[in-house]
């Protein structure tokens, strides 16, 4: 009886070992972190996780057996706040990759969290370029847009139209001070000089301040290290006080079509800016945009942030129908990620590098004047296009342990 | 020095909406003993006020300085009679407990269907009149360039401070008001509506702060969360001011925005927390406020 137990008992265990060995994994689950109700809220926010949830139906994953969860939080731009919700989506949740997780310093306090976990982070929202530099990690990819690329495409247009002396109004946190260094330095390697900076808190409601200290600098280009409301109320105050007007020019390092919504073209005209998504690019973004714009309970267009989000979960969900199943293992997924050559039709063909730089065509737009806009969101003439290995930091610059040299 | 001109003018200009805000904050504590947690919201509500006047009905700047204060003064007035009146008496905690829930669900509905970035609103540029554009433009006084429209605000908050001032403590009907909120009992004997009166002081410290978010509007986005971001520091300068003094909280406001400029110029990292190390100081001297009296 116990012989005929103990083989009972170990076929029942061999069975179960084979069809564990077959039974794939096909579950994911997505975790939206992003400022749902702050400075950053409109081009992230609920925008993100609708481009999220395009992706997930676009991708048809669900008729090929997958079955995809979608979640979503607020992290109000507290890194304190982010990394907690970063580990209880990772440990309790079980949350296979962290989408969005805009503004840097949440992005760099997220970027630890993700790696000590073996998670994985497509970041589309946060500027700095040190998640890709000094800050690597083999969890995590930089999708859309950062610092150096935004420096070395408008930041070298503008001194070679010359605006040769700079004073910089950035933005007292990582993020600024990233942008800060990045543009001083393209600005130093052009011939140019920086005369001075100051450092207004975040989330300022009045520049005026600061505005006459870029004023009496005299400085031909006043560089705008900020992002969000900041860098519109410093836009719209420095028309206020004739600063454009008396003949120096304002420099808006990151400027995204939200806030060009939002400053009216009466005010943003003029400004140069750097994008690597607008919506009316090319017949694949303009459908996209169209269906996403119709979802937004604010009908806006999608910020490149958002497109970001889009276009980086398509990328996954191929490196996870190539492996087979999901791993559940970040590392490991951002590898197959790294080795696929990226194509979706909203940034077009492109790769992700060792460090984890996605790269793609950078564009520097003009803003159009209100007579030159044909309707609602119609902003943008494109000025100059640079390819994707030109636009970002090359790769024998960079400091990422991941490099080899 | 020519900067440092500039920088108290600037200060000047950010003190007037201090004042304005922290005004009504103090008429209402004053007389409804209610700390108004709404009063950022109802400011953002005065600066939407004008943009759907312009953009809805195309009424500009001027009508917006007095619609907007009188809709949104009637809002605060339906707030006091439908929520805020049955609080009367109790413990100042449940008043700043229901309006500050009441400035969270106005600025989320707000945000949810505008989002945050702001929507914009231009400076009025009429009436012209020879070479003037309006409140356009601006002068340049050899210090700084003065945008016409700073210049304005000041003057006009100013007067509307002023106004209220002597509305408060110099006229009859001052004299009910104050007296209403020592003893109710005793000044409805005389045949006085003490709730209707109420009820109105509410309306005007909401109308109040809706003027100031008029002003506000073509210097800053419309913005859902531009009360949030401003009403920590106009209870600074009610706290520093002396609760529910009005005067304090002119002169308060007026000074702390020259402080803040002040700050700005030699050490802006610390010019979003000035207004706080101050009021640490304050009370720490004096618990009241630099004007209050003890209660």
């Amino acid at each position: 009886m116990k012989q005929f137990s103990a083989f009972f008992l170990s076929a029942a265990l061999s069975v179960a070992a084979a069809t564990g060995a077959f039974a794939e994994d096909k579950t994911i689950k997505i975790g939206v972190l992003t400022d749902n109700s702050g400075l950053y809220s409109d081009l992230g926010g609920a925008g993100s996780t609708v481009a999220a949830q395009m992706a997930i139906e676009d991708s048809a994953m669900a008729a090929k057996g997958w079955k995809i969860d979608l979640i979503s939080a607020d992290h109000q731009n507290k890194p304190d706040i982010a990394t907690s919700i970063a580990r209880q989506w990772i440990d309790v949740e079980k949350v296979d990759i962290l989408m969005d997780v805009l503004n840097s310093a949440v992005g760099l306090a997220v970027n630890n969290v993700v790696k000590q976990k073996n998670s994985i982070m497509i970041n589309t929202g946060a500027g700095t370029s040190d998640l890709t530099n000094a800050q690597c990690t083999p969890n995590t990819i930089h999708w859309v847009y950062d610092t150096y690329m935004l420096a070395n495409n408008t930041g070298q247009a503008m001194v070679k139209a010359g605006g040769d002396t700079w004073f910089f109004l950035t933005a007292d946190y990582n993020f600024g001070a990233a942008l800060e260094r990045d543009t001083t330095a393209v600005v130093l390697a052009n011939g140019g000089k920086v005369v001075g900076g100051v450092k207004p808190p975040l989330n300022t409601p009045d520049f005026s301040s600061f505005l006459l200290q870029a004023q009496a600098s005299k400085a031909k280009v006043i560089g705008l290290a900020n992002a969000g409301g900041d860098t519109t109320n410093s836009i719209k105050q420095a028309a206020e006080f004739g600063i454009v007007a008396g003949g120096q020019k304002l420099a808006g390092l990151l400027l995204f079509i939200t806030d060009v919504h939002s400053l009216g073209l009466k005010v943003a005209q003029g400004l140069n800016l750097t994008e690597t998504f607008y919506w009316d690019l090319n017949d694949g973004t303009r459908a996209f945009s169209k269906r996403f714009s119709e979802r937004m309970k604010t009908k806006a267009m999608p910020s490149m942030a958002q497109a970001g989000v889009y276009s980086g979960l398509i990328h996954y969900f191929k490196a996870l129908e190539a492996m087979g199943d999901n791993p559940h293992d970040g590392a490991k997924v951002v590898a197959k990620m790294k080795e696929l050559p990226t194509d979706d039709a909203l940034f077009g063909k492109g790769s992700i590098r060792a460090d984890g730089r996605k790269l793609h065509t950078a564009y520097l737009f003009e803003v159009k004047k209100p007579e030159e806009s044909k309707g609602p969101w119609d902003y943008y003439k494109l000025i100059a296009t640079t390819p994707g290995d030109q636009a970002f930091r090359p790769l024998s610059e960079s400091t990422c342990p991941l490099v080899k040299k | 020095m020519q900067a440092l001109y500039a920088q108290l003018l600037v200060g000047l200009i950010n003190g007037s909406f201090y004042a304005l805000l922290s005004l009504g904050l103090a008429v209402i504590f004053g007389m409804l003993n209610i700390i108004n947690f709404a009063h950022g919201a109802v400011y953002m509500m005065g600066a939407f006020c004008a943009y759907f006047l312009l953009s809805l009905g195309g009424i500009g700047y001027w009508w917006a300085l007095i619609i907007a204060p009188i809709a949104v003064g009637i809002f605060g007035m339906i707030l006091e009679r439908t929520m805020l009146q049955w609080l009367a008496g109790l413990d100042h905690l449940y008043g700043l407990l229901l309006t500050f829930g009441i400035a969270l669900i106005v600025q989320g509905i707000f945000q949810n269907y505008f989002g945050s970035s702001g929507l914009p609103y231009a400076i009025p540029d009429y009436p012209q009149i020879g070479d003037w554009r309006g409140l356009q433009g601006g002068i340049n006084l050899g210090f700084m360039f003065l945008p016409i429209y700073r210049g304005w605000v000041v003057i006009f908050s100013l007067v509307v401070c002023v106004a209220t001032w002597y509305l408060i403590e110099r006229t009859q009907l001052g004299a009910y008001l104050r007296a209403a909120t020592e003893n109710p009992a005793l000044v409805r004997a005389f045949g006085i509506n003490v709730p209707r009166m109420i009820t109105l002081t509410y309306g005007l410290g909401v109308g109040l702060a809706a003027l100031a978010g008029v002003l506000a509007a073509p210097i800053n986005q419309v913005r859902p969360l531009m009360g949030a971001d401003l009403i920590i520091v106009v209870f600074a300068v009610v706290v520093i001011g002396g609760m529910g003094s009005i005067m304090g909280s002119i002169v308060t406001g007026f000074a702390l925005g020259v402080i803040e400029g002040m700050t700005k110029y030699f050490y802006p990292e610390a010019s979003n927390t000035v207004v706080f190390v101050l009021m640490v100081l304050v009370l720490l001297v004096k618990p009241t406020g630099l004007t209050g009296k003890a209660t």
